[in-house]
């Protein structure tokens, strides 16, 4: 059980200092997760730290390729710019 | 009440002091803030024109997402915040920093702005900080924060001597924030939406009214982000002066699709130059506005305006010999010259009385006059090598800097960067507004195309004070009967 980070990382190292385990390290062309370590943070907190800070959509996957924020989860989209207005007045 | 240069009544009273020149601004600064501020460039107009800071990027991660900000840093054309060529360890940084403090003995300030945040990064953070305090305990200490974690490193910033710190607040009110920050990285978890920016917010308000309680320097910097916090930033003002910061930097929105921005990308526009100044005049009712920004790199190096960052890679800086001592030796002589003649000067405008609330109806229209100058407070600098223009208005009620424009030439590699005519053009639209270039010297060819856009080129007063050669301008052109007609903007419309 391990995650992974893909190529669209762009080496911002937030990641890195709050992976429970230090599996994460600095590597060319970007950061990688050394597999056994990462337990996915199973036991230490509710969601995957390295997900959670990680501003590229899809850049980090589980065992499976599924990306934990894929595309559209992170940057608003127009149309929830609108409705957090709405939502606002 | 005074009008501003847009023609937009200002809000708020208008006391003398305020609408005389900046620097005099400063002097209505306590006795306390003005000694710490004095020899910072990015907190003193009047500093920013003889000392240099320099940021060092040791701060890569962040944890908020900002839609004017994206996380890939590594372009060296571009020029703004959130930005840098390579990141570095706080060793590194260390060593930079000795490096450009040797080389350059106007350096009087360290900061660290990013390319993150300085307190996502704290144990870097504090690194330098603390190996800094030993080696040249000189140099000032800033630092640039989101606010987020702040409450939570606040006495560490004290106990690092950090005298200096910036927040970035854009809005105070959630349902505004919601449409500038996407999502926040609080309690080990990720939140979106209005409640991250709730969150957000209460950080850093607690965080600024902590700074203070420990007498802290705070500097607010806003970016002004027109239809989703423009009329917002004004109560921003007001709160965060109620509560203590000392100076609002309202800055423009950069958001060239190029950089890969959210707004960039979906559109959002920047400011214009008049609406810009129109709500820092609008803030200025309440507080000292900051309007010498050049929104520099977090790895920016040297005098506001320039970045010699080039000179100090990690490369050049390994091969350099300094003698930490004599470095520090020089810098200290230099600045005590510096703040020397700078005290001669306040002294000397302490003595002059300027009449202000006149019984009579001031004569003479104000004028905004653009200058080039590259350093030290003077008309310096050859029309065709200036990268910015400093703008400002000269009234019958004196001369008052609005802010900085960059010239055409100084582009992030548009395809017709560096076609003279173009970027001539260009430069001219820049400075509509304006009805005099002060400069050091200018070319035949410019002459004539910014006189015929109605610019007057003026090369009279090389080597002179800026504020005096602003002011004596406009007294000539009050003398020859200039200012009793209408406007350039007007005589062209018309």
């Amino acid at each position: 059980m391990a995650l992974e980070i893909i190529e669209s990382c762009v080496n911002c190292w937030a990641c890195v200092e709050l992976c429970p385990n230090q599996a994460i390290f600095e590597a060319s062309p970007h950061f990688q997760i050394d597999p056994s370590r990462c337990s996915e943070c199973v036991g230490e907190y509710a969601k995957p730290q390295c997900a959670e800070i990680c501003p590229v959509e899809g850049a980090i996957i589980n065992e499976l390729g599924e990306a934990l924020y894929p595309p559209g989860t992170l940057s608003p989209t127009p149309a929830a710019r609108h409705a957090s207005s709405v939502a606002g007045s | 009440m005074h009008t501003s240069p847009s023609g937009n009544l200002s809000t708020g009273g208008c006391t003398s002091a305020r609408c005389g020149s900046q620097s005099s601004t400063l002097d209505e600064l306590s006795a306390d803030i003005q000694r710490k501020v004095q020899d910072h460039p990015c907190y003193s107009e009047e500093a920013h024109h003889h000392f240099a800071r320099m940021h060092v990027a040791v701060a890569p991660a962040c944890n908020i997402q900002c839609n004017y900000c994206n996380r890939k840093y590594d372009c060296s054309n571009e020029s703004r915040p959130g930005v840098v060529s390579e990141v570095l360890t706080p060793v590194q940084a260390v060593k930079k920093t000795l490096a450009v403090a040797a080389t350059i003995p106007q350096m009087s300030v360290l900061g660290i702005a990013g390319p993150g945040d300085a307190l996502a990064n704290p144990a870097r953070t504090f690194e330098v900080f603390g190996e800094l305090q030993k080696r040249a305990p000189d140099i000032k200490l800033c630092l640039s924060t989101n606010g987020l974690m702040l409450p939570h490193y606040v006495d560490q910033i004290a106990a690092a001597k950090v005298d200096h710190v910036t927040i970035t607040i854009n809005c105070i009110d959630p349902d505004v924030g919601a449409k500038i920050y996407p999502w926040i990285f609080w309690n080990h978890a990720r939140v979106h939406g209005r409640a991250a920016a709730e969150i957000l917010i209460a950080q850093q308000q607690k965080g600024l009214e902590m700074l203070v309680a420990r007498g802290i320097l705070v500097k607010i910097n806003s970016v002004l982000i027109p239809g989703v916090n423009d009329e917002h930033l004004k109560e921003v003002s007001r709160v965060v002066r109620a509560k203590g910061a000392f100076l609002h930097n309202v800055m423009p929105l950069i958001s060239d699709p190029a950089h890969g921005t959210y707004f960039g990308l979906s559109g959002q526009r920047g400011p214009t130059s008049e609406e810009l100044e129109a709500l820092q005049d609008a803030c200025a009712g309440d507080m000292n506005m900051m309007r010498h920004c050049r929104q520099c790199r977090a790895d920016a190096v040297g005098m506001l305006g320039e970045d010699r960052g080039a000179e100090f890679s990690i490369e050049k800086v390994d091969s350099m010999l300094i003698d930490e001592v004599a470095a520090m030796e020089r810098r200290v002589a230099l600045r005590e010259a510096i703040n020397a003649e700078l005290d001669a000067k306040r002294a000397a405008r302490h003595g002059e009385v300027i009449p202000l609330q006149q019984a009579t109806k001031p004569v003479g229209r104000p004028v905004h006059m653009a200058v080039a100058s590259s350093g030290g407070g003077l008309v310096n600098q050859h029309f065709g090598h200036a990268r910015e223009f400093l703008i400002y208005e000269a009234s019958s009620q004196g001369v008052r800097f609005l802010g900085v424009r960059k010239a055409a030439q100084y582009c992030g590699g548009e395809s017709d960067c560096g076609e003279a005519e173009n970027t001539l053009a260009r430069t001219i639209a820049v400075l509509a507004d304006c009805e005099v270039v002060l400069c050091a010297r200018i070319g035949f060819e410019p002459w004539g195309k910014l006189e015929s856009a109605g610019i007057l080129p003026n090369g009279e007063h090389a080597m002179e004070p800026i504020e005096d050669a602003v002011a004596a301008t406009w007294q000539q052109m009050l003398a020859d009967g200039k200012l009793a007609q209408a406007p350039f903007e007007a005589q062209k419309r018309a």
